[in-house]
């Protein structure tokens, strides 16, 4: 028996508009359930202050610094050399035997848990270069975690920049890096950013690479070898400890309003800049 | 033609694309300060001899030339031929306006401003000269910082037009230059052209017969990779010394 179209299309509509629904209704969960345990035990003084008793009384200022610059450095170090390398692959390469094993590589490397990487980071920086646990070792860490994000995003926005603007350049008398400085990358910018976006949440997100090689010191880290804690991690240890579950979400409603303001200032920078080129 | 007047000079010519043969060892000359025109039907090779003239081809990896082309005498083929002072000698606008996403001050100095050693003064002066010189400068003069994305199709090849005028070239190729403008668009730039080539050597290729007719001063018939039939235009469309050419510019296919 035949369905006519008109029910197919309403099942379809019913079926589609359902796992919309469905995906904004858990989302809204997970943020009002956090928000809503957590929001209650924010306030000014729990955000400037150290942490007492372990974290069972006082603030997350250590928490909240660490959480800033970790995932600052670990985008300084993934950004340019994540972005050289989709350049050299898209600019400077026909796509050969060896692009493809690049890429492929760059594919396994974004399938590894994050786990690995901190077992990683851990063997290779923490100790073998006795960087010890520190914002360096978490940094590099978190960098190679991030880099196929940043490499795939980039990737896409250098290929969308039209051949037509490349073809301009070059018959103004551009050489390539010229070309890609001056019109590849501006054009690209919005893209990359969003690699920037996600990366950083994701190194935001981060526990198991970062109690690696970043270690928990609950201090402010006055050099790249000192140890520093991110929210995630006190957040982990908090809850995982039986430390203090009220603290424990007020950290989570902290790192959730971070992420969304971060996501919140990416975009509105991205769109002045495309509303001021077109 | 007198061969000591040609600026541009093809010698054997040959490009293929991977197996495909587009233009097949062809030889053509082009006078100093001339308008030459270059008509055919789609996949004669026109597009593909422009593109050997200012070595754009270089960027597609399956191309392949064979033989020379001479600039003022000099081979742009030769192993270690600069090509980035042969680009800002040879000037090029494709057949779509391609404005580049800044804004049109910033279009019309994007060449310039690769030479570098221009101050801001230099710099204003050539942008206005360029502007005025591709008939554009009275519509945007007061407008200079908006983006050149928001000019009509006219305007923004308009606008390229300028901007390879600004590097003060010596050759402008134009790749079917009107193709996707207004009647009244066209009128404007082939107005500019006949003003330029005082100042400057043309290659126009066109898929409009008329337009080559009005403005060429010479013409070359490419037909499938071969160049038919090259002289002065009045000859070309009057009498034609080949039947193809004859059949192709009184309209009987093409």
């Amino acid at each position: 028996m035949r369905i006519p179209p008109r029910h197919t299309q309403k099942v379809a509509v019913a079926l589609l508009g359902g796992a919309t629904l469905l995906t904004l209704v858990v989302l809204f969960f997970i943020i009002f359930y956090v928000l809503k345990r957590g929001l209650p035990v924010v306030t000014g003084e729990f955000l400037l202050s150290d942490q007492e008793d372990m974290g069972r009384a006082g603030g997350i200022f250590p928490a909240l610094v660490g959480t800033f610059i970790l995932p600052l450095l670990a985008i300084a170090i993934a950004l340019p050399l994540g972005v050289g390398t989709t350049v050299y692959l898209a600019e400077y390469t026909r796509e050969n035997r060896m692009t493809r094993i690049i890429r492929f590589g760059i594919d396994c490397l974004a399938g590894i848990p994050s786990i690995i990487f901190g077992l990683f980071g851990f063997v290779f920086f923490t100790i073998m270069l006795q960087m010890g646990w520190s914002l360096l070792s978490g940094g590099l860490t978190l960098a190679i975690m991030v880099l196929p994000t940043i490499i795939r995003t980039s990737e896409e926005a250098i290929k969308a920049v039209p051949v037509s603007y490349r073809e301009v350049s070059f018959s103004l008398g551009a050489s390539r890096w010229e070309t890609v400085w001056k019109v590849v990358l501006p054009n690209a910018l919005p893209g990359i950013v969003t690699g920037v976006v996600l990366s950083i949440g994701r190194a935001i997100g981060e526990t198991a690479a970062v109690i690696f090689t970043a270690g928990q010191a609950m201090q402010i880290p006055t050099s790249l070898f000192d140890s520093t804690r991110t929210m995630s991690v006190h957040f982990y240890i908090l809850a995982r400890e039986g430390i203090s579950m009220k603290n424990a979400f007020g950290t989570a409603a902290v790192l959730v309003l971070l992420v969304l303001f971060v996501n919140i200032v990416a975009y509105w920078l991205m769109n002045r800049f495309i509303a001021k080129r077109s | 033609m007198a061969e000591d007047r040609a600026i541009i000079e093809a010698r054997n010519l040959s490009v293929f694309y991977g197996q495909d043969c587009a233009l097949d060892s062809m030889n053509m000359a082009i006078a100093r300060n001339v308008i030459c025109g270059i008509i055919g039907p789609a996949g004669a090779g026109k597009t593909s001899f422009l593109r050997t003239l200012n070595r754009l081809n270089d960027l597609n990896a399956e191309c392949r030339i064979e033989g020379s082309v001479l600039l003022s005498g000099e081979n742009i083929y030769r192993p270690g031929y600069d090509v980035i002072r042969l680009r800002r000698a040879v000037g090029m606008l494709f057949a779509l306006p391609v404005a580049l996403p800044m804004s049109i001050y910033d279009n019309v100095a994007y060449g310039p401003g690769l030479v570098g050693g221009i101050c801001r003064t230099e710099m204003d002066e050539l942008v206005e000269n360029s502007l005025k010189a591709a008939f554009l400068w009275d519509e945007v003069k007061d407008r200079l910082a908006m983006s050149g994305l928001r000019l009509s199709g006219g305007q923004q090849q308009r606008l390229c037009l300028a901007r390879t005028l600004a590097m003060r070239p010596e050759v402008v190729l134009l790749d079917e230059p009107c193709s996707g403008l207004d009647p009244i668009s066209t009128a404007r730039i082939e107005e500019a052209l006949t003003l330029l080539k005082s100042r400057y050597t043309i290659v126009l290729v066109t898929n409009n017969t008329k337009q080559a007719a009005r403005i060429a001063d010479y013409t070359a018939f490419f037909l499938m990779g071969e160049m038919v039939e090259y002289g002065v235009t009045s000859e070309v469309f009057t009498m034609p010394r080949d039947k193809r050419t004859s059949d192709y510019v009184t309209g009987r296919f093409g």
